[in-house]
């Protein structure tokens, strides 16, 4: 303790400050409200249990080839998703990561097929991953400067940068898709350690770093504190301009990781990768239990919203349903995800967002 | 008392923004284990006052003193490195965090895992809180739950634990009764008291009589940008400092 003083100060029992009222039903509430992605997730895998079981009599959780794809599916979304979670739970949004990843795919492309002109190939593919994970921070720069000095609004300025990354990844392209000359970039992207995808082992390293960052560092905490109160972050001597810099970067790199891996995947750079995942990342992270608002979220949650979105997408298609359900689907858990939360909120008498 | 350096002093203190005097060469002080109350009417000046005493806004003339040396602040921070620590209405506390994330925001300590991996040392901030927060006679069970779980008097409390732990020898409170039930005002009052009881000063904006009459030892009056009075609380009526507030 620092205080200067020994002896508790006397205070009249009758006015004293009692102990908190957190009661044990609110508790309960806001852990189930917290864990509501993971019940998704189970409830999702039941279901499909018995409908595969039902319709064709194979099962749908026992098999390793449904995982494998079910986890290979859930890759890209998911590493958007990281950087995403970490934005919205500072009260951001970051729209550009979807074409930053195409951009990323793109560079990550051509470098890997320049490089391997001058220098073996597995370095031509390292060498390709670094300089799209490089290039796509720079548009995270960007945002972030646009954010934190110029005062835009996240919503604004990424909408903004959505459009630059998108024209400069087709430009870079050439309007087409670029294919990548590596066969060890191949190999990251389509290759199996022990039966499982390389793509998955580089993806749960990141998760894990990121969830250590969120977590357990100074930045994660302020990130939390941000989003709650951005005005209390700033009297408390947190350098906010700064922090929001290096969020946006981080999640441009999220988004060129992304990309790289897309490119290691699909053995191409295409400027459209990174399209249909945009919604898809913000959805995992609002199912994974986030607040648009700010101030919660994790990325274990995330990542469990990921997997609700994969399952749903891979369990349709395998239990033969037409494709565009997934859209309604996703669409509904969204939906649920945001009732649980609000309900949550209101039972734990935290503040309304009108 | 009388005789102790104070803590806090405000000599001829004036702040002009462009044309408008907000504060004409107004002086005061506080000693140690000293509560002084800030009244006055609306526009009086009294908001100016703290902000510069906070280092918000550097004053147009007249000198601040700390423990008798004259102090110059650049910044919030300064003033919270000198000692200051100014606990505003909205508190300024981070909802979704526990207590003891609250009391170190921006000064997390961290220990190390494995003997190499940073990480934040939350049992030593929660051990923090519970030291602190019991200093206020305010026991807490749930170290671990979030300060939107708290009442407006307990996050009072909280705020005021900060500063404490932190080792503010001046605590600057902004009017915090208003926006609390009676139950909790009384719960404020009480902290203030232990504040008082430590040895540390303490200037308590509010527009509640009631309140200045139970905690104050002396009440400074602006009016209109200057000291319209200064009385002992001992030694005034409600009627007196009505009228000093409104100058009949």
């Amino acid at each position: 303790m620092t205080s200067s003083v020994d002896a508790p100060p006397k205070v009249d029992p009758h006015i004293a400050p009692q102990a908190d009222h957190a009661d044990p039903t609110k508790t309960l509430v806001a852990k189930v409200a917290q864990l509501r992605a993971w019940l998704f997730l189970a409830t999702l895998i039941v279901i499909f249990e018995v409908w595969s079981r039902a319709s064709f009599g194979g099962t749908f959780v026992l098999s390793s080839f449904n995982w494998q794809s079910i986890a290979i599916f859930a890759v890209a979304p998911l590493l958007l998703a990281i950087g995403q979670t970490f934005v919205i739970i500072s009260g951001g949004i970051d729209l550009s990561m979807g074409f930053i990843m195409g951009l990323a795919a793109v560079v990550a492309a051509h470098m890997a097929n320049l490089a391997g002109v001058y220098m073996p190939l597995p370095f031509a593919m390292l060498f390709g991953i670094l300089i799209a994970v490089l290039v796509a921070t720079v548009p995270g720069i960007i945002n972030g400067l646009l954010i934190s000095r110029l005062k835009v609004p996240p919503f604004i300025g990424t909408l903004g940068m959505f459009g630059v990354a998108r024209g400069t990844a087709f430009l870079l392209a050439g309007g087409t898709t670029v294919p990548v000359k590596n066969e060890y970039f191949a190999l990251l992207g389509n290759g199996r350690f022990f039966g499982i995808p390389y793509l998955v082992i580089v993806t749960a390293v990141f998760v894990l770093i990121m969830h250590y960052v969120l977590s357990q560092t100074r930045f994660g905490q302020h990130n939390y504190a941000i989003g709650a109160n951005a005005q209390a972050a700033r009297r408390a001597g947190i350098d906010i301009k700064a922090h929001i810099l290096k969020l946006y970067m981080l999640s441009a790199l999220c988004a060129g990781l992304g990309g790289a891996l897309y490119a290691a995947r699909f053995t191409a750079g295409a400027a459209q990768a990174g399209e249909p995942l945009l919604l898809d990342c913000v959805a995992a992270v609002v199912i994974g239990g986030a607040s648009l608002f700010g101030g919660s979220g994790s990325i274990l949650g995330t990542v469990a919203g990921a997997l609700v979105i994969a399952v749903i997408q891979y369990g349709l298609v395998f239990v033969n349903v037409e494709p565009f359900w997934q859209f309604i689907a996703v669409g509904v858990v969204i939906i649920i995800s945001v009732l649980i939360d609000q309900a949550q909120r209101r039972f734990s008498g935290a503040k309304q967002h009108e | 008392m009388n005789s102790a350096t104070p803590l806090l002093e405000i000599r001829n203190l004036s702040r002009y923004f462009g044309a408008v005097k907000a504060l004409e060469d107004c002086s005061m002080i506080v000693r140690p284990g000293e509560v002084v109350a800030l009244a006055g009417d609306n526009g009086a000046g009294k908001t100016t006052m703290i902000k510069t005493i906070s280092g918000v806004y550097p004053p147009t003339a007249g000198e601040i003193l700390i423990e008798g040396k004259p102090v110059v602040f650049s910044s919030p921070q300064d003033a919270r490195e000198k000692g200051i620590e100014t606990i505003y209405q909205d508190l300024a506390l981070a909802d979704n965090l526990t207590i003891g994330a609250n009391i170190f925001l921006g000064r997390e300590p961290m220990k190390k895992l494995f003997g190499f991996l940073p990480v934040i040392d939350r049992k030593a901030m929660a051990e923090a809180a519970r030291a602190t927060m019991a200093q206020l006679d305010f026991h807490v069970k749930r170290l671990d739950a979030p300060v939107s779980n708290f009442s407006g008097g307990q996050r009072q409390a909280v705020a005021i634990g900060r500063a404490v732990y932190w080792n503010a020898r001046i605590l600057i409170m902004d009017e915090p009764t208003a926006a609390l039930g009676v139950p909790e005002q009384r719960k404020v009052v009480a902290l203030i008291k232990s504040l008082k009881a430590q040895g540390r000063g303490v200037v308590f904006i509010s527009h509640n009589l009631q309140d200045i009459f139970a905690v104050s030892d002396r009440i400074v009056v602006l009016r209109r940008g200057i000291v319209a009075g200064e009385r002992n609380i001992k030694e005034t009526t409600h009627d007196e400092v009505v009228k000093l507030m409104i100058g009949g």
